[in-house]
């Protein structure tokens, strides 16, 4: 009874999160691979057993490709782009200028907004006519002498574009992040550095950049599942449609339009893997971090 | 103790925290409707009409439907967004759960065919035979709404699908004499506009190229051998087929950047910035509405219209149409609205501000004037074909497969790529 009396407490405190987690989060996710593992392709089969019959079909679609290799490039680009820009923001604020708490919040600002705002107005910015059908941000590189862009109705580089909204809405979250890092690394060390000859540069390179990792690779998890299951972004800007498929709009066709439930169950299947891939090694790591210090 | 006490009542707070989220989070379409005061009863009416002139029709259809039923309020669950994308997505859920509304709107047609399969919907004929509806509205059109010889639902319009709508301004200066009457001389006309640098032929989103391959499938193939590809056994690998492809791939070529939506593209026409737009005729409302909704636009003189090239004498046609779920809450309220959805007189009411004809033949003429005048006299003398984009002539499924199959094609531009994909989207959903 005593010793009840120390853990039940605490454990009454959690017990709500941890069923309704339990439930909705990883009962549900047991729940859609079971469906992804069958060959309901209908609304009213029930639906048998067929093991990874879905898995390896989907390979077999044009339409999975191509969504497929757009998020690699949203990916890549996103991820990059919102890195070395966030990085960049924080790299001119580290040294303490005028004013910073006001960049602070222009640059933190963009994420305050959601990303189907964010869609409707980088919407009408990339708007593909050109020259005197010109606007948005053509206009503006036609006014300038600036070769004018298809955007994400480019069918090569389109996703490229397509990242350019979202890299505006998160770098200014990786600058506060990098901020923090940069903010963390001891004068001290900085100082030691400097009086064993370092150049500016190289405190930088052999001092502080080291320091960041951390602080990075947290910016990548957090960039590259944003990144792997994008969805209201891609359907603010675009809407559905082929030219900028990805695997989360597919899903979406393959379950209210298509209505097939496995097949759309099977998708976001690899949507939740493709992002484990990211996130599992980094609770590895931060685990093992943890268990050393 | 204290500590105890202190635990169980946060828990038990945060308990009933989440319940209140979970029951507070629905906006208003999901709000059950419940028996209001005063002994009336709600009849939900779930339609995604919500934007200028079709919502002007519903709430003008929902003022006869309350003058003639007093016992009954109107419960508008419309959900915004075009063509329904999100209402379907909600309707699904709401069918899935149980919880149907008292009557929803669906495209008539095939569409309806998912719903039909999952046992949600019921069977009207009963009502058709009660109000004679058999009679007032098109042979060929009840045929083709018809699974089984059933019928799940009351058409209130019809659009057509087959427009070509041009600035006769822009032809005139490429020197295009007449809308163009055969896909030749469509092509032709195309070039001609080329020359002078303007924009051929305007396209939207992906849809709106779907919806431009149907008018080309008809055009080239005839009513006939069209309505064909939808039977179980269509073949779509047929030769006809490639040339009508081949067809579309021709006037492909001569398409403007895509614009965002159908709109845009339609205004590209109206501001002389291009000659021709293949759309529905809810785009002569977009041209013709004073400017809160519309671009306020001459008939005749800024824009034109005339049948889709090769489809003249053809009605390519869809419709809105009201069914009745099983399961409704309130069963006789929605009887009640289909009634009045049904009627000449609700029809009427409905019809001129939506921008569409009524589905019955016996509707007042001198409501419909201009465009709508034509599209009458048409919709009485012309053959029927089904809309592809509209759900008319394939199902859902069918239809995401064309939309897969088309999206595809528009960026390799491999034109027996699309035959093979139409084919296969064909062998796995017709029925």
């Amino acid at each position: 009874m005593r010793r009840a009396r120390t853990w039940l407490p605490g454990l009454l405190l959690v017990a709500p999160s941890i069923i309704l987690i339990g439930v909705f989060v990883y009962g549900m996710l047991g729940w859609n691979f079971r469906v992804a593992m069958t060959d309901q392709h209908d609304a009213v089969s029930e639906g048998r057993f067929v093991g990874l019959q879905n898995f390896i079909d989907i390979w077999d679609q044009p339409r999975w490709h191509l969504s497929v290799n757009h998020a690699i490039m949203f990916t890549i680009v996103f991820v990059l782009g919102a890195l070395a820009l966030g990085w960049f923001l924080a790299f001119l604020m580290e040294k303490g200028i005028r004013g910073e708490g006001t960049f602070r919040a222009i640059y933190l600002f963009p994420m305050a907004i959601s990303f189907v705002a964010t869609g409707i107005v980088w919407r009408w910015l990339m708007n593909s006519g050109t020259q005197e059908r010109a606007v948005g941000l053509n206009r503006l590189f036609d006014w300038i002498g600036l070769p004018q862009w298809q955007w994400f109705r480019d069918q090569e580089w389109g996703m490229a574009a397509m990242a350019l909204p979202a890299i505006w809405q998160m770098s200014g979250y990786v600058m506060a992040l990098f901020l923090a890092g940069f903010r963390g690394v001891p004068e001290e060390l900085r100082e030691a550095a400097r009086v064993d000859g370092c150049s500016e540069w190289g405190v930088y390179r052999h001092v502080v950049l080291p320091l960041l990792r951390p602080v990075t690779l947290s910016a990548l998890i957090i960039l590259g599942h944003i990144s792997l299951k994008v969805f209201d972004l891609i359907v603010a800007v675009s809407g559905k449609q082929i030219v900028t498929d990805v695997p989360a709009v597919f899903m979406w066709v393959a379950v209210f339009d298509s209505n097939d439930p496995a097949k759309g169950a099977t998708i976001a299947a690899y949507i939740v893997l493709s992002v484990a891939i990211f996130v599992i090694p980094y609770l590895i790591w931060s685990v093992r971090k943890e268990r050393r210090s | 103790m204290r500590r105890w006490l202190a635990a169980v009542s946060i828990t038990m707070a945060s308990v009933l925290g989440l319940a209140a989220c979970g029951g507070g989070g629905g906006g208003t379409a999901s709000q059950a409707p419940a028996a209001s005061g005063g002994g009336k009863q709600q009849v939900e009416v779930f339609s995604w009409w919500t934007g200028p002139g079709e919502a002007d029709g519903l709430k003008a259809m929902r003022k006869i439907f309350e003058e003639k039923n007093p016992n009954y309020t109107f419960f508008d669950a419309a959900v915004a967004g075009g063509s329904g994308d999100k209402a379907k997505a909600l309707l699904q859920s709401k069918l899935q759960a149980n919880t149907p509304p008292d009557t929803f709107q669906g495209h008539a047609g095939a569409e309806l065919q998912g719903y039909i399969k999952a046992g949600n919907l019921e069977d009207l004929t009963a009502l058709y035979d009660e109000l004679k509806l058999k009679d007032v509205f098109p042979a060929q059109l009840v045929e083709q709404i018809s699974v089984d010889g059933k019928i799940y639902s009351v058409p209130v319009n019809i659009h057509r699908s087959n427009v070509l709508w041009f600035n006769p301004a822009v032809l005139k200066e490429a020197g295009v004499a007449a809308a163009p009457k055969t896909i030749e001389e469509f092509l032709a006309a195309l070039e001609k506009v080329k020359a002078k640098g303007k924009i051929p032929l305007s396209i939207g989103s992906e849809w709106t190229v779907t919806h431009l391959m149907e008018s080309v499938l008809l055009g080239t193939l005839g009513a006939d051998a069209y309505n064909a590809l939808f039977k179980p056994g269509a073949d779509w690998n047929s030769a006809q087929v490639t040339t009508a492809l081949t067809n579309f791939a021709k006037i492909m070529e001569y398409a403007g950047d895509p614009q965002d939506d159908w709109q845009p593209a339609a205004k590209q026409v109206a501001d002389g910035q291009a000659a021709f737009n293949i759309m529905g005729d809810w785009a002569y409302g977009y041209f013709h509405n004073p400017p809160e909704g519309g671009l306020g636009k001459k008939s005749k003189t800024d824009f034109d219209w005339a049948p889709a090239p090769g489809t003249e004498g053809t009605y390519l046609w869809l419709s809105d149409s009201f069914t009745l779920p099983k399961g409704a809450k309130n069963r006789d309220g929605a009887m009640a609205w289909l009634k009045v959805a049904a009627s000449k007189e609700g029809q009427d009411a409905f019809n001129p501000m939506k921008g569409s004809i009524p589905a019955r033949k016996d509707a007042d003429q001198s409501l419909y004037t201009d465009y709508l005048a034509d599209a009458l006299k048409d919709w009485s003398s012309n053959k029927l074909a089904g809309s592809i984009q509209h759900g008319v002539a394939v199902n859902q499924p069918w239809l995401a497969a064309i939309n897969e199959a088309v999206g595809l094609y528009v960026g390799s531009k491999d034109v027996k790529a699309l035959q093979q994909g139409l084919a296969d989207a064909a062998t796995a959903n017709a029925q």
